[in-house]
C-alpha cells in the first residue's frame, strides 16, 4: 500500500491559496485567556493538543482547524468537473483555435456553415477528452478512497482504548497505535515503542527508496515506560513548526504542565508512508495529517509530458497554418480582384440585408476570415481526438501482451501515461537504476576464500542457476538437495529410521511455513501490501548451500574454538582452523544485523538465550565437551548436546545422558554430519535444533505450545542486503547469530554452544572508509579482537606488512595468502560478484584502553568531530590480518545482459545511474555486459573542477584518436546520424569506451560548467556509469542529456530515489515489485522486470511509433487533400467561399467515413512482425531517426495531397465543364472520388492486412454510400437553405459518375503506387529489407536474419569464431598524466582526486602493484592494440554462448586495476 | 513450470488477498487478437508484384476510353429526343451568398414560410412590406428569355417546332421538393399576400398557363433553382420529342430562333447560348472522359513496361550480386 500522492501538489496549492487564509488555524486566541497559557508564536508554530479527556476541549477547538488525514489527489470534484475541465482543455491552443472559428462563424456576414453545425466537431472533441479525463480522475479517486479507508488503531477518548478506524478519521492530536509492518498514516510524533530502549524501526522505502531500516526514538522522557503507554496520562502540549516539505528537518518541543519543555527533532517523527518494522507496537501523536504531511508536501505533481511526435506535429501544424494563411490570402485577394472586374453588381452578387455592398477591401478581409472557416479542416482537429483514441488502443494492446506479464506477481504492464506510448519507439538514451532494476536486489552468498584457499561452493552456484526460485516449490528443492548430497542416500535407511525417520517431514514443514507465506504474497501480485515481512530474507538469500569441504573445516574450526577455553593458545595461530573460525565469527559478528522472530508480532531477540553468567554456561560446555571427547572424538560435534539454553532447559537434567545415547547412535552412521549439515543449511533454526537434538527432545520442542526463543524462527534484519547475505551464509555453516544487543552478540556454534561476545565498540560502515569494524572481547580467550570487513581495495592496504613479521615462515605465508586472496578477488570481480574482505586484529588490553579513551574524546568533541572519529577509526583499523574474502552476488535479473545487448544494438545508449558504490556498479556493469572486458574504461573521481576539466580534456583527446569525429555530429544533430555512426564503430573494431564517474565528480562537472565536455566524452563512450549519485544528480543528468543533446530519454528505476529521474526523462518507467510503489506512481509505464524493456521498446515502441507517426502523416495528407478540393473550387465560384459539398456530408466525411480506418491503422497495423523486430534490434533505429514522420515525409505527403486533390477536382471539373451540372451534383462525385482515393491511399499504407483492416475499409466505403443515400433521400428541406435532395440517387443512376469514380482514383494514386513499388524494389531502408525478410516462411526467415546479423557484425563474428587463434598484440602503454607522485594519500587530505583509467586488456596478466605502497600509476591503454579483440557481441543466443566461451578462455586477469592517480 | 506454480498456489490454500485464484488473475488472454497475432497478409509493393496492376489498368482503360470517346462523338447526330438548352457564361450561380439566397421551405409549399420567408432571402425577402414568393436572389435572377424554334421549310411559313415544357426538371424536384402552397383551387389565391420578385415581370402564379406547370412547380423555375456548379453552364430549356422512328427529330434544313430578350447579361459580361443536343447513355457530349481514359490507360501500360524492364534488371542484378543489405 503505497501513498497516492501524485498530483496532490495541485491540491495542496489550492489549499494553500484558499484553505488556509480562511482558517487561521494556528491562531487559537480563544484558548489563551481561558487557559492562561503562555502565548505561542502562532504564525510560525503549530500547537497540537492531545485528544484525551484532559485536553479534549482544546483539542476540539484546535484540531478542527487542521486538515484531517483524508487525502484527495483528484483534480476535479463532481461540481467543478465541467468548468475546470473545459478551462483546462482550452489551454490547448488547438481547441482555442477551433473555438475562435466557431465564434467567427457566428458573425452573420461570415457565416459559411450553419452556426450550430460548426460547433459539432469541437463539442465532440471536447466531450471525448472530457470523458477520458473523467475516467482518469475517477481512478485516482478510487485509489484515494482505498488509501483513506485503510485501517489504523486510533485512541478513542470515550472508550479509553484503541479502536480500529480508517486513515481518513485520523486527526491532528490523535493517538495512533501502530503495529509491526503497518504503514504510518500521518506524520506522527513517537511517544512509545515496545522496544525497551524506546526505538522504533522504520522502513522508508516509500519515501526515499532506501530499504534499510531506520531508527526513530521515542521523545525523551517517554522511553522509560513500563508496559503500555497510557494516552490519558499524556498531559503535555506539543508545539512544533508549521508543515513543510523537509523530510529530515523537524523540531519542536513539548510543554509539560509545569511549564518545562522537552525538545524533540526529526529523530522522533515517523512520517506518513513509512512502514513500521521490527517493532511490535508503537504509539504516537499525530502532528501533521493528510496533505500537510511531509510525504504529501514533497510530492510535486507529475510533469506534463508531450510526446516527440506531438512536438513534431505542432511544428507541422504551424506549417499548415502558414498554408492556410496563404490559401486564405489567395482567396481574399482573388475575391477583391474578381469583384473588381464587374462594373455594376451582377445579379449573383447578393447584397446584404440592407441592400448595400461591402467595399472591395472589406469584402476581401471578410473573405479572408470566411476562408479560414471554410478551410479550417486543414488544421486537423480530429487528429487530436484520433491520436488520443489510438493511444488508448495501443495501451490496450500493451496491457494485453503476454510477454510483458509476470507470472510471479500476476502483474502486467501498467500504462500510467496514456499520451506517450509512441515515445517508446524513439528512445535514444536509457538511464537505468542498478539495484532492483538490473539486479534483483537479492544478495546471495556465492563463494568465499579463506586463508588463500578458495571454496567455490559449486552446489550453491548450481542452486542459483536453477531457473525457478526454489521457494516456489520447496518439494522439488528438497529433492534436489538430496540429490546433491549423495552421501545421504548412501546411508542405510535402517540406521536412520530410529532417530531420523520422522525428521525430514517435520523439517520440511517447519521450513515451508514461512516461505509459503512469503511466496504466496508475492505470487498474488498484491505488491502494494506484500512488503516482504523482512527485508532481504527471501529464501534465495537465506538458503546457502555450504561447500562440503568448507563445512568439514568449519566444524573442525568450531571444535577448535571450543578448545580455546581450555588453554589459551600460546601463539597467534595461523592454523586453518582458527582462521576459519575467525572468518565465520567475523561474518556473524561484524555487522549490524538485528535478530527477530518471524512470528507475528515480531520480537526482537536482544536477550541472549542464556541469561546466566558466561562462566557457568562455559563450564557446562566444557564439561560436556570433555565428556564428548572421551566417548567419540571424531563425530561428536555433529550431535553435540544443544546447549541452547531453552532447549536445554526444556530437556532438563537428563539431557546429557540422552545426548550421549544419541551420540552413540550417530557414531554408527559415520559421515553423517556432513550430510546432516548440508541438509540443515537449507532449513531454519528449528531444523538445526532438530538435527542436533534427540528425537525425544525434538518432539518436546515441537509439541510445546509456547516454545522458547529457539522455537520461533529467527529472522535477520539487516541494514544492507550484503550483511544479511553474509549472516545467512555463516548460518549455513551453523555459525548462527542468535541475538544482538548494543552490548553483546551471541553466536551459536555448530555444536550448539552459544558464545556471547561482549561488544566493545562498533565502527559503522561509511562510504569514505568503505569498511566497518567491531571490537569484541572473545568470551573464551578474553582477547580483544577487531573484526573488520570492507571493500577489498581498502582492506588490502590496511593489512599488516608481512615484512614486519619476524617469523620468516609466517611472512611467506602471509604473502602467499595475500597474493592468492587477491587472485580470488579478481576472479570474483570478473564474475561480477561483490567482494568483501574480512580481516582481524588482536589488540592488547592496553592498546585498546588507550584507543577507547581516544575514541571517547573524539565522540565528545564538538568541533571537527567527524574528522576525529575518522582518525580514531584509522588508528584502530590497521595492521590487520587477512582472514579471507567473500563473493556476494547481487543476482542480475533474468535476461538483463540480453536486453542490454539488444538495446545497444538498437542504437540506444545505456547509462547506469546508481547510488551504489563504484566497485559494485562496475562489477554489475561487467556482468550485465554493459561494459565489456575489452572496453577502455575511463573512470573519473575528483572533487575539484580544474582537475576534472583536465581529465576530461585528456580523455577526450585520447578517445578521439580512435573514433571518427562522426560521433560528435551525432551529438549535436541529435537523431540524424546515429545509424551511420554505430555501423562505422562496430565495423572498424575500435575498442569501445566506457565511462565511470561518481557523484562528486558530477558535482564538479555541474558546477564547473563542464557539461559540454562531459557530454562530448560520453558520445564516445558505449556506456556511462554514474555511481554514488544522489536522486537529484540522477535527474540532473537526465535533464542535461535531454536538453543539451536533444534526444529522447528513458529512465527506469524501482525505488523512490529514482522518482526524480523518472520524472525528468521523456519516458519514465518504474519497476514494480521490490521497493514500494513510489517509482511506479511517478512513472509513465510500470513493468515488473527489466527484461520486459526489450519487448516494450523494440516491439511495442516501434509499433506504437510507426503506427502513430504514419497515422499522423496520413491525417495531414487526408485533411490537406480534402480541403484543397474546396480551395480549387474557389477559383470557379468567384472566391466566394462556396462549397460544392453539403456541409453535413463534409462533417460526416471527417467524422465517420475516413476516421475509422486511420484509427484501426494506428492501433493494429504492424510494419514488421514482432519476431523480426526482436531478432533485429537494429530496426529500432528507424524510430530513433524518426523515419516515419519527419520533415521530408511530411512534405512528400503534402505534395501528394496537393496532386491528388488537383486530380480529384479537375477530372470531374473537366468532365462536367459546360454542362448543366448542379452544385451538389458536381460535389457528390468529387466527394465520392476523394473518399475512394483517401481510402485507397490508406490501403496502400497498410503493411499488414488483417480481416479487421479489410472490414473497416470496406465498411467505411459502404457506409458512405448508405449514409449519403439515406441523407439525400430524406433531407428535402431539413438543411435549409440548401438541400442535397436526391442528389446521390441521381448520381448513382448516371454512368458518368461511375466512370469518373473509376478513373480519378487511379489517376490520383498512380504516381504513389508507382513510386512505392520502385521503393519496394530498390528500397534501401532497414524497414523495407526487414519487411522482405518478414514475408519469408519461418525457417527461411531465421536463416535470413542470421545472415543479416552476420553481415552487420561480420568482423567481430569472425573474430569470435577463433578466439584462441587470435594473436595478442603487444600492448603499448603510456603513462597518462604527467606526474604520479608517490604519496600514500593520508585520509585527511581535502581533495583526493582519483583518475582511474582502466585499460581493459584481454590476455594480459595485470600485475597488481604492491599493496603496501598504496598507490600506483594510472595507465591508459591505447586503443589500437585492442583491434580485433572480443568486441561486445550482439546479443542473441548464438553469439552469447561463444562470447562466454571466449571470455572464459582468456587466460589473463581482467581485473580492473584500482590504480589511483593523485594529482 | 508456470502451471506448476499456479497449481501450487491453490494447494496452499488459496491466495489471502484475492479469492478465487484463476478467475481473478490478471494474466492477459492468449487470443490472436489481443496478442496481435491475427492472420495477416503482408503485401510488399515491388516491381514484380505491381506489374500486373499496371497492365490490367491499361487493358481496361483503353477500351473504355475508346468506347466513351466514340459515344461522345456520336452525340452530334440529331436523332432521338433533342434537348434544347440555354447557356449562360460567366454567371456565378455558385456564389456563396447567391446559393443560399433561397427558402426551400417556401418552395416546398410551407404556408408559413410563404408569408414569412427565411432570413436567407435577404434582401429579396420582402418587397413593399409583402413577402416575396419565391424569395431570394436565385429566384429573382431567373432566366426569362423566351426561345422559340422554327423550321423554315421550302420558302413557306416557318413551322414552329413543338417544344415540350414538361419533363425538363428532376421528377423528385417537381413532385417532392417543389410544391405550391396549399389552399384553394386558384393558384393566385394560394399566393395571396405575396408579391413577385423584383426582377420578375409576372408573379409566380402566372409563369405558365398549365396549372400543372405553374407556380413553384413550374419546371423552368425548378431548373433555374438548381444552381449550376460552374460559372459557365447550360440549363435544359425544352425537349424536342421525336415524332416517329422514320423521321429525324430535327430534319435538315434552315431553322429560325426567335428570342424574346428579357434577360440582361451585360452586368456580368456574360453571354447567352442556345444548345441543341441529344444525349447518350453517358450524358451530353464531352470528349474529355474518353480521352482521359485512353491517356491514363496508355500511361499505365507504359509504366507497366517500365516496371517490367526494372523488374528484369533487378532480377539480374540480384542474381549476380548479393542483395545489398
Amino acid at each position: 500500500m503505497a501513498l497516492s500522492v501524485d498530483s496532490s501538489w495541485h491540491q495542496w496549492q489550492w489549499r494553500v491559496r484558499y484553505g488556509l487564509p480562511q482558517s487561521p488555524s494556528e491562531v487559537t486566541p480563544l484558548l489563551l485567556p481561558e487557559k492562561g497559557r503562555r502565548s505561542y508564536n502562532l504564525p510560525q508554530q503549530r500547537v497540537v493538543f492531545p485528544n484525551n479527556s484532559l485536553f479534549h476541549q482544546d483539542w476540539e477547538k484546535v484540531s478542527r482547524r487542521y486538515p484531517g488525514n483524508r487525502i484527495c489527489t483528484t483534480k476535479y470534484t463532481l461540481f467543478t468537473f465541467l468548468p475546470r475541465n473545459l478551462f483546462e482543455q482550452f489551454h490547448r491552443w488547438a481547441n482555442l483555435y477551433f473555438l475562435f472559428l466557431v465564434i467567427l462563424n457566428w458573425v452573420p456576414s461570415l457565416e459559411v456553415f450553419h452556426k450550430e453545425i460548426t460547433m459539432l466537431p469541437l463539442v465532440i472533441v471536447l466531450f471525448i477528452i472530457m470523458v477520458k479525463d473523467g475516467m482518469e480522475d475517477f481512478k485516482r479517486h478510487r485509489f484515494d478512497k482505498a488509501i483513506n479507508c485503510s485501517n489504523i488503531q486510533i485512541y478513542e477518548r470515550k472508550e479509553k482504548t484503541y479502536v480500529q478506524r480508517h486513515w481518513k478519521d485520523v486527526h491532528v492530536g490523535d493517538f495512533i497505535q501502530m503495529r509491526c509492518n503497518e504503514i504510518i498514516p500521518a506524520d506522527i510524533l513517537l511517544l512509545f515503542s515496545s522496544d525497551p530502549s524506546g526505538i522504533c524501526h522504520l522502513e522508508t522505502a516509500n519515501l526515499d527508496g532506501e530499504t534499510n531500516l531506520k531508527q526513530r526514538r521515542v521523545v525523551k522522557g517517554f522511553s522509560q515506560q513500563e508496559g503500555q503507554f497510557e494516552p490519558e496520562h499524556f498531559h503535555n502540549t506539543i508545539v512544533c513548526e508549521k508543515p513543510n516539505n523537509h523530510l529530515n528537518k523537524f523540531k519542536g518541543y513539548m510543554e509539560h504542565p509545569d511549564q518545562t519543555r522537552t525538545g524533540f527533532g526529526s529523530e522522533s517523527l515517523v512520517l506518513r508512508g513509512c512502514t513500521i518494522r521490527n517493532t511490535e507496537v508503537a504509539v504516537g501523536i499525530v502532528i501533521y495529517a493528510g496533505h500537510e504531511t511531509k510525504a504529501m508536501l514533497n510530492n510535486s505533481g507529475p510533469r506534463y509530458k508531450r510526446s516527440k511526435i506531438e512536438r513534431r506535429m505542432n511544428t507541422d501544424i504551424f506549417f499548415c497554418i502558414g498554408l492556410l494563411f496563404l490559401m486564405c490570402l489567395v482567396g481574399a485577394v482573388g475575391h477583391s480582384l474578381w469583384n473588381g472586374i464587374f462594373e455594376e453588381h451582377p445579379p449573383f452578387d447578393v447584397p446584404d440585408a440592407k441592400g448595400s455592398f461591402l467595399p472591395l477591401a472589406v469584402g476581401g478581409f471578410y473573405m479572408f476570415l470566411t476562408m479560414i472557416i471554410l478551410l479550417q479542416v486543414l488544421i486537423p482537429i480530429s487528429l487530436y481526438v484520433s491520436i488520443e483514441l489510438v493511444k488508448l488502443g495501443q495501451v490496450f494492446f500493451l496491457h494485453n501482451d503476454l510477454d510483458l506479464y509476470n507470472e510471479e506477481t500476476d502483474s502486467s504492464i501498467q500504462c500510467r501515461a496514456l499520451n506517450i506510448t509512441e515515445d517508446l519507439g524513439q528512445i535514444q538514451y536509457v538511464f537505468s537504476d542498478k539495484t532492483g532494476t538490473l539486479t534483483e536486489n537479492k544478495m546471495v552468498f556465492r563463494r568465499c576464500t579463506i586463508m588463500g584457499s578458495e571454496y567455490s561452493h559449486q552446489e550453491n552456484a548450481k542452486r542459483l542457476e536453477t531457473p525457478k526460485e526454489p521457494d516456489s516449490d520447496s518439494e522439488e528443492w528438497t529433492q534436489y538437495q538430496c540429490l546433491s548430497f549423495p552421501a545421504r542416500q548412501a546411508q542405510g535407511p535402517a540406521t536412520m529410521r530410529g532417530q531420523k525417520g520422522a525428521q525430514p517431514l517435520r523439517r520440511s514443514q517447519s521450513a515451508r511455513v514461512p516461505i509459503q507465506g512469503h511466496s504466496r504474497q508475492r505470487s498474488m501480485g498484491c505488491y502494494e501490501t506484500s512488503q516482504p515481512p523482512v527485508a532481504f530474507s527471501s529464501s534465495i538469500e537465506k538458503d546457502v548451500t555450504p561447500d562440503k569441504n568448507l563445512l568439514t573445516k568449519a566444524r573442525d574450526a568450531a571444535l577448535w574454538l571450543e578448545t580455546l577455553s581450555d588453554s589459551r593458545p600460546a601463539k597467534p595461530s595461523f592454523s586453518t582452523a582458527s582462521s576459519i573460525a575467525d572468518f565465520f565469527l567475523a561474518l556473524t559478528i561484524c555487522n549490524s544485523v538485528m535478530v527477530s522472530t518471524t512470528t507475528e508480532p515480531r520480537q526482537r531477540i536482544t536477550i541472549p538465550p542464556s541469561n546466566k553468567p558466561l562462566g557457568t554456561s562455559l563450564e557446562k560446555i566444557q564439561q560436556l565437551f570433555q565428556r564428548l571427547k572421551l566417548s567419540s572424538l571424531s563425530q561428536s560435534f555433529s550431535s553435540t548436546a544443544p546447549s541452547d539454553t531453552d532447549l536445554g532447559e526444556s530437556l532438563g537434567a537428563n539431557m546429557p545422558t540422552t545426548d550421549s545415547d544419541e551420540r552413540d547412535d550417530m557414531s554408527v552412521c559415520s559421515g553423517g554430519y556432513s550430510t546432516d549439515g548440508g541438509y540443515r543449511s537449507s532449513t531454519w533454526d528449528q531444523g538445526d535444533i532438530l538435527g542436533s537434538g534427540s528425537a525425544a527432545s525434538l518432539e518436546e520442542t515441537l509439541e510445546s505450545p509456547a516454545p522458547g526463543l529457539a522455537g520461533p524462527e529467527v529472522c535477520y534484519e539487516a541494514e544492507s542486503p550484503d550483511e544479511a547475505a553474509l549472516v545467512h551464509a555463516a548460518h549455513a555453516y551453523s555459525f548462527t547469530l542468535v541475538s544482538r544487543t548494543p552490548e553483546q552478540v551471541t553466536v551459536r556454534l555448530p555444536q550448539g554452544t552459544c558464545l556471547t561476545f561482549s561488544l566493545l565498540c562498533t565502527l559503522g560502515f561509511d562510504s569514505i572508509r568503505k569498511r566497518m569494524s567491531v571490537v569484541v572481547r572473545h568470551p573464551l580467550t578474553g582477547e580483544i579482537i577487531v573484526y573488520t570487513k570492507g571493500a577489498d581495495s581498502v582492506i588490502m592496504d590496511l593489512l599488516e606488512d608481512p615484512a614486519c613479521v619476524t617469523d620468516i615462515d609466517v611472512e611467506k605465508k602471509l604473502r602467499k595468502i595475500r597474493a592468492r586472496t587477491q587472485k580470488h578477488l579478481d576472479l570474483y570481480a570478473r564474475d561480477g560478484l561483490r567482494t568483501l574482505c574480512i580481516a582481524k586484529k588482536v589488540m592488547s588490553e592496553e592498546d585498546f584502553r588507550r584507543w577507547a579513551s581516544f575514541r571517547r574524546e573524539a565522540e565528545a568533541s564538538l568541533d571537527n568531530r567527524d574528522e576525529l572519529l575518522m582518525e580514531t577509526a584509522q588508528h584502530l583499523e590497521n595492521q590487520l590480518t587477512l582472514l579471507g574474502a567473500t563473493g556476494i552476488e547481487d543476482r542480475l535479473q533474468e535476461g538483463v545482459p540480453d536486453t542490454i545487448a539488444a538495446l545497444r544494438e538498437a542504437g540506444i545508449q545505456l547509462w547506469v545511474l546508481t547510488g551504489d558504490k563504484q566497485e559494485t556498479a562496475v562489477n554489475i556493469a561487467y556482468s550485465c555486459r554493459l561494459l565489456d572486458q575489452t572496453d577502455t574504461v575511463y573512470s573519473i573521481n575528483t572533487e575539484s573542477q580544474e582537475t576534472c576539466e583536465s581529465i576530461l580534456n585528456c580523455a577526450l583527446e585520447e578517445v578521439k584518436q580512435f573514433h571518427e569525429p562522426e560521433k560528435a555530429d551525432h551529438k549535436f544533430f541529435g537523431f540524424h546520424l546515429p545509424s551511420k555512426t554505430s555501423s562505422t564503430t562496430s565495423g572498424t573494431m575500435v575498442p569501445e569506451a566506457g565511462l565511470v564517474i561518481d557523484g562528486k565528480t558530477l558535482n564538479a562537472i555541474f558546477q564547473g560548467n563542464l557539461e559540454k565536455k562531459f557530454l562530448e566524452l560520453t558520445q564516445y563512450c558505449r556506456s556511462v556509469l554514474c555511481c554514488r549519485s544522489t536522486p537529484l544528480q540522477k535527474s540532473m543528468i537526465v535533464k542535461l542529456v535531454r536538453d543539451k543533446m536533444h534526444v529522447m530519454t528513458l529512465s527506469i528505476g524501482d525505488g523512490a530515489n529514482d522518482v526524480s529521474m523518472i520524472q525528468a526523462a521523456d519516458v519514465g518507467i518504474g519497476i514494480s515489485g521490490q521497493e514500494g510503489m513510489q517509482a511506479v506512481m511517478s512513472s509513465d509505464f510500470a513493468i515488473s522486470r527489466f527484461r520486459h524493456l526489450k519487448k516494450l521498446l523494440l516491439v511495442h515502441g516501434h509499433w506504437c511509433y510507426s503506427r502513430l507517426a504514419r497515422m499522423v502523416v496520413y491525417y495531414f495528407y487526408k485533411n490537406v487533400c480534402y480541403v484543397n478540393l474546396l480551395f480549387w473550387y474557389q477559383f470557379f465560384c468567384g472566391f466566394s467561399g462556396s462549397t460544392m459539398i453539403d456541409y453535413w456530408q463534409m462533417i460526416f466525411f471527417n467524422l465517420f467515413f475516413t476516421s475509422l480506418p486511420p484509427l484501426v491503422f494506428g492501433i493494429l497495423d504492424k510494419d514488421i512482425s514482432a519476431e523480426t523486430l526482436m531478432a533485429l534490434p537494429e530496426l529500432y533505429k528507424s524510430g530513433q531517426n524518426s523515419e516515419c514522420y519527419n520533415l521530408l515525409t511530411f512534405w512528400i505527403s503534402m505534395l501528394d495531397a496537393f496532386y491528388q486533390s488537383l486530380v480529384c477536382f479537375f477530372i470531374p471539373y473537366l468532365t462536367y465543364k459546360g454542362s448543366d451540372i448542379e452544385v451538389f451534383t458536381f460535389g457528390t462525385p468529387i466527394n465520392t472520388i476523394s473518399l475512394t482515393t483517401i481510402l485507397l491511399h490508406q490501403a496502400m499504407e497498410v503493411k499488414t492486412w488483417t480481416i479487421i483492416h479489410g472490414l473497416v475499409l470496406l465498411g467505411s466505403f459502404l457506409m458512405y454510400f448508405v449514409v449519403s443515400l439515406l441523407y439525400n433521400a430524406t433531407c428535402v428541406i431539413c438543411n435549409s437553405p440548401t438541400n442535397p435532395y436526391w442528389v446521390m440517387e441521381d448520381q448513382l443512376s448516371d454512368p458518368t459518375f461511375y466512370l469518373l469514380c473509376f478513373l480519378t482514383p487511379v489517376v490520383a494514386l498512380l504516381p504513389r503506387y508507382f513510386l512505392l513499388s520502385l521503393q519496394g524494389t530498390y528500397g534501401m531502408s532497414l524497414i523495407s529489407k526487414a519487411q522482405k525478410i518478414d514475408k519469408l516462411p519461418m525457417d527461411k526467415r531465421d536463416l535470413e536474419i542470421q545472415s543479416w546479423r552476420r553481415r552487420q557484425w561480420s568482423s567481430p563474428v569472425s573474430e569470435i569464431s577463433h578466439p584462441t587463434h587470435h594473436p595478442m598484440p603487444p600492448i603499448p602503454e603510456q603513462d597518462f598524466c604527467k606526474s604520479t607522485p608517490k604519496n600514500t594519500s593520508p585520509p585527511k587530505r581535502k581533495h583526493t582526486e582519483d583518475l582511474v583509467l582502466h585499460g581493459q586488456r584481454c590476455g594480459r596478466e595485470h600485475v597488481r602493484d604492491d599493496p603496501c605502497s598504496g598507490n600506483s600509476s594510472a595507465k591508459l591503454s591505447s586503443g589500437e592494440h585492442l583491434l580485433g579483440l572480443n568486441n561486445t557481441m550482439a546479443s542473441g543466443a548464438y553469439s552469447r554462448g561463444q562470447n562466454d566461451v571466449s571470455r572464459r578462455s582468456k587466460s589473463g586477469s581482467h581485473r580492473r586495476s584500482q590504480s589511483s592517480l593523485t594529482i | 513450470m508456470a502451471m506448476n506454480y499456479n497449481a501450487k498456489d491453490e494447494v496452499d490454500g488459496g491466495p489471502p488477498c484475492a479469492p478465487g485464484g484463476p478467475a481473478k488473475t490478471r494474466r492477459p488472454d492468449n487470443t490472436a487478437f489481443k496478442q496481435q497475432r491475427l492472420p495477416a497478409w503482408q503485401p510488399i509493393l515491388t516491381a514484380g508484384t505491381v506489374l500486373p496492376t499496371f497492365f490490367i489498368i491499361g487493358l481496361i482503360f483503353i477500351p473504355i476510353g475508346i468506347g466513351i470517346f466514340v459515344t461522345s462523338n456520336n452525340i452530334r447526330e440529331i436523332e432521338g429526343n433533342v434537348f434544347m438548352y440555354y447557356g449562360l457564361s460567366n454567371f456565378y450561380q455558385n456564389h456563396r451568398r447567391y446559393v443560399k439566397s433561397r427558402d426551400d421551405s417556401q418552395l416546398n409549399g410551407d404556408s408559413s414560410a410563404l408569408l414569412n420567408p427565411s432570413k436567407e432571402c435577404e434582401p429579396y425577402r420582402r418587397n413593399e412590406d409583402k413577402p416575396i414568393a419565391p424569395c431570394g436572389a436565385i429566384a429573382n435572377s431567373m432566366f426569362n428569355d423566351t426561345l422559340e424554334l422554327f423550321l423554315i421549310g421550302n420558302g413557306s411559313y416557318p413551322t414552329p417546332i413543338t417544344l415540350k415544357k414538361k419533363g425538363i426538371a428532376w421528377w423528385t424536384d417537381k413532385n417532392v421538393k417543389f410544391r405550391n402552397p396549399p389552399g384553394g383551387e386558384n393558384l393566385q389565391e394560394r399566393f395571396k399576400g405575396t408579391t413577385k420578385p423584383v426582377n420578375w415581370l409576372k408573379p409566380v402564379y402566372m409563369l405558365d398557363s398549365d396549372p400543372d406547370n405553374n407556380g413553384f412547380i413550374n419546371e423552368d423555375f425548378i431548373v433555374w433553382m438548381r444552381t449550376a456548379a460552374l460559372p459557365t453552364f447550360r440549363k435544359l430549356y425544352r425537349l424536342i420529342e421525336r415524332k416517329s422512328d422514320l423521321h429525324p427529330t430535327l430534319p435538315a434544313g434552315r431553322y429560325y430562333l426567335n428570342i424574346t430578350y428579357n434577360y440582361p447579361v451585360h452586368s456580368f459580361d456574360g453571354r447567352k447560348r442556345m444548345i441543341l443536343s441529344t444525349i447518350s447513355w453517358m450524358g451530353g457530349k464531352n470528349p474529355f472522359l474518353g480521352i482521359a481514359y485512353i491517356a491514363i490507360g496508355s500511361i499505365s501500360f507504359l509504366l507497366g513496361v517500365v516496371l517490367l524492364v526494372i523488374n528484369h534488371k533487378y532480377r539480374n542484378s540480384s542474381n549476380t550480386a548479393d542483395i545489398t543489405i
